[in-house]
């Protein structure tokens, strides 16, 4: 992956993105089968609900290098479990503070509620975050990452 | 059970500061529940102090490890490995948890990463609120099952004072009237004669006032202290 600090080409945002397994995920791989593009910088995990995502979890991620963090939940009232993305709305506001109290932009991370045929939504919101994420720069609290990227400086 | 909350982040940036390896001391029971001091809570703190570090540049390596109860010494056994490779611990157990910690690992510096608050209840996830302040001679018996110790701000055993009004404390809008409740209760319980009588002055050296508390029993004693390293 292409390093902040090189002077020639541009700091390409690492995301990582948590998906709703009936939403978001499904989505996304509309966006798959109808061929459209969107920004190649994010890494998709799935979730059977994103009321099972962990403050841990999104904070680990930032850890491990990622610039921005996006949530991708289905719309309020249409969770399979009633109440999940609701709750990973509180969490998320919550998880906002505790990056802001580390010193991160809260904005880095950020959720968003789509349905399943919402293809061309996902290839949207993924553009969106990442520029969201490319005008911040680099994450500060990057983990160095001697072995690899170092070596091929 | 008993309700803690952590400390401010920066001040435990500020305790653990002169440390380059600590380990987060998590403890499985009261404070788990309190989402206070148990093992998500550990694992969350752990992360936030070590992007911390990353962002302002600071060489800073933090382990987790979370144990049932900090609080007895059978469970401690199992972070010897871990705080042997630590220069401090940031136990968020309670105010007991921590002070074991410190009896158990002589030899460790052991810090506070949790403010313990009260003995409480859970009114809502999210919410806690106290109910006893362990007087060691429990009257509730008298006063409808409401403590007054723990739940009226002067702590009056014939109360209620001029302050209740409406049936708030006049300490704070958003607190009950301990002797509200209690008069409450007794209305409903059909026993108000009780509000009658006079409670006479306590004997506090049950409480606190009496000096360090113990409890012993001997018929359990066979196996012998665990005695700290
Ligand atoms: S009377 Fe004493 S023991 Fe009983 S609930 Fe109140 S403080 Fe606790
Ligand atoms: S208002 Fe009620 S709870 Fe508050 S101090 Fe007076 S008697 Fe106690």
């Amino acid at each position: 992956m292409t390093e902040s600090t090189s002077q020639h080409t541009p700091f390409e945002p690492r995301l990582v993105a948590f998906l709703c397994h009936y939403c978001a995920f499904a989505a996304a791989d509309m966006a798959g089968s109808m061929r459209l593009q969107y920004p190649p910088n994010v890494r998709n995990i799935r979730l059977p609900c994103t009321g099972k995502l962990d403050a841990g979890h999104i904070l680990r991620a930032f850890e491990e290098g990622a610039d921005g963090v996006m949530i991708a939940g289905c719309e309020e009232g249409s969770c399979h479990f009633l109440k999940g993305n609701l709750v990973a709305k509180s969490r998320v506001n919550w998880v906002k503070t505790l990056l802001a109290k580390v010193g991160l932009e809260p904005e880095r991370l950020h959720m968003y509620n789509l349905s399943s045929a919402m293809g061309p939504r996902w290839a949207a919101i993924v553009q969106e975050h990442v520029e969201r994420v490319r005008a911040l720069g680099p994450s500060p609290a990057r983990a160095p990452r001697p072995a690899k990227s170092e070596a091929t400086k | 059970m008993i309700v803690g909350e952590q400390k401010p982040f920066e001040q435990i940036v500020k305790l653990i500061e002169r440390y380059r390896r600590v380990l987060v001391a998590g403890c499985g029971t009261c404070v788990s529940v309190c989402f206070a001091g148990g093992e998500k809570e550990a694992g969350i703190l752990a992360s936030m102090l070590r992007l911390e570090a990353q962002k302002n540049g600071r060489p800073l390596e933090v382990l987790e490890q979370t144990v049932k109860r900090q609080c007895d010494m059978e469970f401690l056994e199992e972070m010897t490995t871990k705080v042997g490779q630590v220069d401090a611990v940031l136990s968020i157990a309670c105010g007991c948890g921590i002070q074991f910690m410190a009896e158990r690992f002589q030899d460790k510096i052991i810090l506070p990463g949790l403010n313990t608050k009260f003995i409480g209840v859970t009114l809502e996830q999210g919410e806690w609120a106290e109910r006893c302040a362990m007087c060691g001679d429990c009257i509730l018996d008298r006063t409808g099952g409401v403590c007054p110790v723990a739940r009226c701000a002067k702590r009056l055993h014939n109360g209620p004072c001029g302050g209740s009004s409406g049936g708030k404390c006049e300490v704070g809008k958003d607190r009950d009237c301990g002797w509200a409740l209690i008069v409450q209760r007794l209305q409903k319980l059909g026993e108000l004669e009780r509000y009658a009588e006079i409670i006479p002055p306590r004997n506090w050296t049950t409480s606190r006032d009496g000096g360090q508390r113990k409890v012993v029993r001997e018929d359990l004693k066979e196996q012998g202290r665990i005695e700290p390293r």
